[in-house]
Formats: structure tokens, C-alpha cells, sequence
């Protein structure tokens, strides 16, 4: 098997491709030339390693989660630990990386977009390490619940601009950076957080998190002597999980399952899991991918208890993944996801995300059902610390 | 001959420069937009741009988003917007309609049938906003098969090498973003304009309309002197938005009224 994607246009199979706006086609065309001329540059690779070593904290550890494993009675459940990095999620492996090229194209502002605050944290962040301005585009009602986020995002010397259009979440966090990034072409960079978007946005952002998937491949046999029987991973746009599953997918026998959020189930409507709601195919934000909408074609709202999956499209490499049968996509409910952000907290130790609680959540739903020597890489792709208000209001607890 | 060649030719021969205001459809509800075409026609309006509202104008400023909502609201659908150009084409048999709007709308209701209903209705043209040449290929073949005038944006950053593919690929007319932002934005600069346009009329050989921060009559005016068209949007759907429904194409009428005779002066 051979894969190979995308192609020089930016498509994998039918999905990807650069639908956007006349005004910024030059500014994606300029980005891929840069990002392919660096992108195998000794001195480029080296500086981004140099980041992610001392600045990042990598490699992220592996972690045997024991108890949890042992009380489900099933395969044993490992944990990729992107929690551990500097910032709490794996959204500064691709911060890192797209800023290092921002320099390199003498861009002085940085603007991005944010769901649960997550990239917006680390574009801040990577923003305040190089010296540049930073603007972040966060939905008005993804400011509400993810409040501390908002509060590290202003520390750290960013601009959170609130985003009042359509559903004001993620979507609209997107539309509203892409219009700031048509009036401001030239000088701005738009570090953009998942793998999605145009060319070559879903490709640039892949490769930058396949640090992720990499050091697993090296970690998982020194830890058993073998890879796992599966990679699991949630998506939204699906950064993380691309990360993780990509350098698996010409590795035979290992599974690889990506974990949409099925907010209160697929049948009730109210979810964010185009791939496996059976989603049409359609064109939001640069990309042809599988995407939430009605009949007319207009993007419909999404549902999430976690708002960095509370999104109505998925990066193409996944829609491509999905429709050659070399990934599987399933759906975790919110209190499916709740219930596994408790377990994680009280057996291990460890507060996930919510948005990586999906992820566990189905890992503790397969694992029974398998043997005690199968095991199961989960990816934790961020710690939970920020969701401790939406946590609190799902328990009715007044902080 | 095209409605959209047609028109232009007319007025090439007169000396004239062609207006060309846009208003969403469906805004501020759906049984005012074929009195707004019609009352827009009688104020001197040469070619219609008929907006598709989507629910996310990643290329519009908050005033045409405004609109879209607003339509979107009132239950309008890329169907709907058809059926208005069929109501439309009844009174008016030659005035341009060209739609304008997102791809996925018309990805959601194929590009074949998208084609053909056009036909049917009487659209001219369809402009996508989010759909470069590069991705177009199968939409132009229905739009071709048709006799539907892809129209294209060029822009302030746009290189000659595009400017080429996208003048083999264009019909009807070209649409030159005149400044780098969202519609709706102030910062037009019209000596940008007029150096860009040399490099413009180079590769294109159809009419050159020019939209994007127009918002009076003097700015229309100032534009209609360096290109063949002036596209009005957002300062128009401003006043679909300030006016009540009993006033609105009255008030619409006057404003296009007032943006026609400046440009018709372009040579005072």
C-alpha cells in the first residue's frame, strides 16, 4: 500500500482543494511555496526540534494507565500524554511550527482562531516567544465557557476579539479571522489550528503534528515490544488525531478509530460529527469536506460539550481516510464523554480535556470487549484545567 | 448575444458607464426584492447583482452579513432565489441578473441542476465568491453548457499570470475587488485603481466593473472614470436596512438615482 496525499493541489481524493476568496489565493499560494521550500530545511527542522525539545517539553511521555485498564477488565488502555506539554494540549506543535515559518516570511502579526481557547493559548503563547502582535478570534459564546482561557490568552500579551456572527463558536471564529485576514494580507500570518482549510493549511498542520504519531511509533515498542492494536484519537477538525493516526497508516494491523463528538446522540440532531452523521459533502473555509448542513446548503449549528469539537466540517484527510476504509469513525456522547472525563480524573489521576475525554471514552467502551493483552493508544491530546467550569455547571456546582 | 454582452455594448456606444448595484435577496423580506430589482431598474441600474444569502459570509463585512442573516430568517434558499428571477423575468426581459454567493449552496443543489434552472429563470451570470478558476472546472461546464456567464473577482493582489487564466475562463464581465478587506470596508483607494487597471485590460478583454468600498455618489463618480462599471453593495443594503418595508424601494431608488446621474456626469 502506498499513500500519498495530497496531491500538488492541495487534494486528498475528491476532499481538500483551495476554495477561497480571490484576495487571499496569492497569500495561500505564497504560504505553500514557503512552507515546501522550509519545510525540508536543515536549519528550519532543526530550530522547530530545538522548540519542541526545550521549549514544548517533547517527547511526550506514554503512561500505562493500570487502574482504569484493570477496573474495565478488557485491553489496556495507554495514554499519549499531549496534556504534558507546554501549554496543555497539542495545539503548540503546529503553534511552534507555523510561527517558525511566520518569522521566516518576516510576517510581524499573527491572527488565529479558537474554539476551546486551546490554540488560541498557543498562538498567544508561540506569539509572545517571537516577539509578535496576536490577534485571536473566539465566538462570543466559546468566550463564556472557557473563561480562563481568555484570561492566559490576555496575559500573554494577545488581542481577544469576541465573534457575535451566526452560532459564535468556532465557525465563526474562522469566518471572522479570514476576514481579517483579507484586509490585512500582507503583514499578518493566520496560524491556523487544525488540520483543515485550504492547501496548505490540512497538509502544513499534519505534518507538524506527526511529532505526535512519530515518538509513539518509537515509544510503544520499547514500552511492549510492539505497536498498539489501535490508535484512537478525537476530532473535531482532527489536528490531533491526524497527527497520531498519519504515521500509522501504512503501519498493518493498527487500527485507527477517530472519535467525533455525538453531543446528545447522532439521532437527536444535535451533534458535531459529520462523518459519522453521514454528513453531504460540501465547501466551508477553504475545503471540500464532509460537512453539517440542510438541504439549501447552509451550514447548520453544531452541538458539543466541548467546544473545540463544536464544529460542522473535518479536516479532508480524515473524509479521505474515512471513504477508503483505512480509518473508522465513531461518535461519543456528551455524558458518554462526561463519564469518562470522572473515570480518568479519579482512577489515574489525570483531568483530560473534555474534548480528549471523547476519545477515552471510547477506548473504555472497546476495551471489555477485547482481550487483556490487546492494547489501546489514546491519545490525551489536552488537560482539562480549562473545562472546569463547564464541569461545574454540568454538576450544578457554583465555583 | 448575451443580456449581459448586450448591455454593455449599448453602452459603450452611448459612452456610458454601467451601474450595477447589488442587493440580497430576500432582505429585508421576500415579497419586497422583485419590487427592489424592478425599482432598482427604473432608477438606472444596468445589470443586476442578485446576492444567494449563506450562513457563512467569510468574504462580507458585518452589513451584508446583516443581510444574509436577515434573509436566511425569512426562509431564503438558493430555490427561492430562482423563482425570483422567474417572478422578475416577467415584467423584465432584458436587464442582467447575475447571482452572487458562496459554492456550497449550489454544491448542495448540483451544478447541473443549478445550470439548468438558470436557464430557465433567466439568470445571466453566477458569480462565486469562495470558488477560484483552479476549483471550477466541472461548475463552468454547467454554467457553460447553459449559457450562464461565469463572472470572476480579481484583486489588488491578483498576479498577471492569474489575471491570463481567469480571462480565458471569464464571460459577461470581470469583477475588480478594488480594495484588500470584506465588502463594506472604507479604505478604497482609487489611485491603486487606476494603476492597476493597465495591467487589468492587458489580458482582459470584457468590460471591467469595479466594486468593493463604493459608498457615495462622488466615489462612483471618481471609479466609473478608470473602469466600464461601478458595483454598489453594502451602501445599498445599508439603506434596505435603515428603511421601513413601506419606504424601502422608494428609498433604494432614490440612492441608485443619485449614484446614476454622478456617473453618467464622470465627464464634468
Amino acid at each position: 500500500m502506498t499513500y500519498s496525499y495530497p496531491d500538488q493541489q492541495g487534494h486528498f481524493g475528491q476532499f481538500g482543494g483551495i476554495y477561497m476568496a480571490e484576495t487571499l489565493i496569492p497569500a495561500v499560494e505564497e504560504l505553500r511555496q514557503q512552507y515546501l521550500r522550509f519545510r525540508d530545511d536543515p536549519e528550519f527542522k532543526a530550530e522547530f526540534e530545538y522548540e519542541l525539545k526545550h521549549y514544548v517539553g517533547r517527547p511526550s511521555p506514554i503512561y500505562h494507565a493500570k487502574r482504569l485498564s484493570e477496573d474495565l477488565g478488557g485491553a489496556q488502555i495507554y495514554l499519549k500524554r499531549e496534556d504534558l506539554n507546554h501549554t496543555g494540549a497539542h495545539k503548540i506543535n503546529n503553534a511552534i511550527g507555523q510561527a517558525l515559518l511566520a518569522k521566516r516570511m518576516g510576517k510581524k502579526r499573527v491572527i488565529a482562531e479558537t474554539g476551546a481557547g486551546m490554540h488560541g493559548v498557543a498562538t498567544a503563547t508561540v506569539a509572545a516567544r517571537f516577539g509578535m502582535e496576536c490577534i485571536v478570534y473566539m465566538g462570543a459564546e466559546d468566550i463564556q465557557r472557557q473563561a480562563p482561557n481568555v484570561f492566559r490568552m490576555k496575559l500573554l500579551g494577545a488581542t481577544v476579539v469576541p465573534v457575535e456572527s451566526g452560532s459564535r463558536t468556532l465557525k465563526d471564529a474562522c469566518n471572522e479571522a479570514i476576514r481579517d485576514w483579507v484586509a490585512n494580507v500582507e503583514s499578518t500570518f493566520y496560524i491556523f489550528g487544525t488540520a483543515a482549510g485550504p492547501h496548505p493549511y490540512p497538509m502544513m498542520v499534519r505534518d507538524f503534528q506527526c511529532v505526535i504519531g512519530n515518538e509513539a511509533k518509537v515509544q510503544m515498542p520499547e514500552m511492549i515490544g510492539r505497536q498498539p492494536d489501535a490508535v484512537i484519537a478525537c476530532v473535531g477538525g482532527g489536528s490531533n488525531a491526524i497527527g497520531l493516526f498519519h504515521p500509522y497508516i501504512e503501519v498493518p494491523h493498527v487500527q485507527i478509530i477517530g472519535v467525533e463528538a455525538g453531543g446528545h446522540g447522532i439521532a437527536s440532531g444535535h451533534h458535531a460529527a459529520p462523518l459519522t452523521g453521514n454528513a453531504k459533502v460540501g465547501v466551508l473555509h477553504g475545503n471540500k469536506v464532509y460537512l453539517m448542513q440542510d438541504v439549501n446548503g447552509q451550514i447548520i449549528e453544531t452541538h458539543s460539550i466541548s467546544a473545540g469539537l463544536d464544529y460542522p466540517g473535518v479536516g479532508p484527510e480524515h473524509c479521505l481516510l474515512k471513504d477508503i476504509g483505512r480509518a473508522q469513525y465513531v461518535a461519543i456522547n456528551d455524558d458518554e464523554a462526561l463519564a469518562a472525563f470522572d473515570a480518568l480524573c479519579r482512577f489515574e489521576g489525570i483531568i483530560p480535556a473534555l474534548e480528549s475525554s471523547h476519545a477515552l471514552a471510547h477506548a473504555m467502551k472497546i476495551a471489555p470487549t477485547m482481550g487483556k493483552d490487546k492494547v489501546l493508544l489514546v491519545n490525551l491530546s489536552g488537560r482539562g484545567d480549562k473545562d472546569m467550569n463547564t464541569v461545574a455547571k454540568l454538576k450544578g456546582i457554583t465555583l | 448575444m448575451s443580456r449581459i454582452d448586450t448591455t454593455f455594448a449599448k453602452l459603450k456606444q452611448q459612452q456610458r458607464k454601467a451601474l450595477i448595484p447589488f442587493i440580497t435577496a430576500g432582505d429585508p423580506s421576500r415579497q419586497l426584492t422583485v419590487p427592489l430589482m424592478h425599482g432598482l431598474v427604473k432608477a438606472g441600474a444596468d445589470v443586476l447583482e442578485l446576492g444567494v444569502p449563506f450562513s457563512d459570509p467569510m468574504a462580507d463585512g458585518p452589513t451584508i452579513q446583516r443581510a444574509s442573516e436577515r434573509a436566511l430568517k425569512n426562509g431564503m434558499s438558493l430555490r427561492g432565489v430562482l423563482d425570483m428571477v422567474a417572478e422578475f423575468r416577467k415584467q423584465d426581459t432584458t436587464t442582467p441578473v447575475v447571482l452572487m454567493g458562496y459554492g456550497n449552496p449550489i454544491e448542495a443543489m448540483g451544478w447541473e441542476a443549478f445550470g439548468q434552472r438558470c436557464a430557465e429563470v433567466g439568470v445571466d451570470g453566477a458569480l462565486t465568491v469562495d470558488f477560484p478558476p483552479e476549483e471550477s472546472h466541472e461548475a463552468f461546464e454547467h454554467l457553460q453548457a447553459h449559457g450562464i456567464a461565469p463572472i470572476f473577482l480579481l484583486a489588488p493582489t491578483t498576479k498577471d499570470a492569474r489575471i491570463e487564466q481567469v480571462a480565458k475562463l471569464a464571460r459577461g464581465y470581470v469583477y475588480y475587488v478594488s480594495l484588500k478587506g470584506v465588502t463594506g470596508a472604507g479604505n478604497l483607494d482609487l489611485s491603486a485603481i487606476e494603476e492597476k487597471m493597465p495591467q487589468l485590460r492587458k489580458h482582459i478583454k470584457l468590460p471591467i466593473g469595479v466594486g468593493f468600498g463604493i459608498r457615495d455618489a462622488a466615489t462612483a463618480r471618481a471609479v466609473a472614470k478608470l473602469c466600464d462599471g461601478v458595483v454598489v453593495g453594502s451602501r445599498i443594503v445599508q439603506e434596505v436596512e435603515r428603511s421601513d418595508e413601506a419606504n424601502v424601494v422608494t428609498n433604494v431608488g432614490k440612492l441608485v438615482k443619485e449614484l446614476r446621474q454622478a456617473i453618467d456626469n464622470e465627464k464634468e
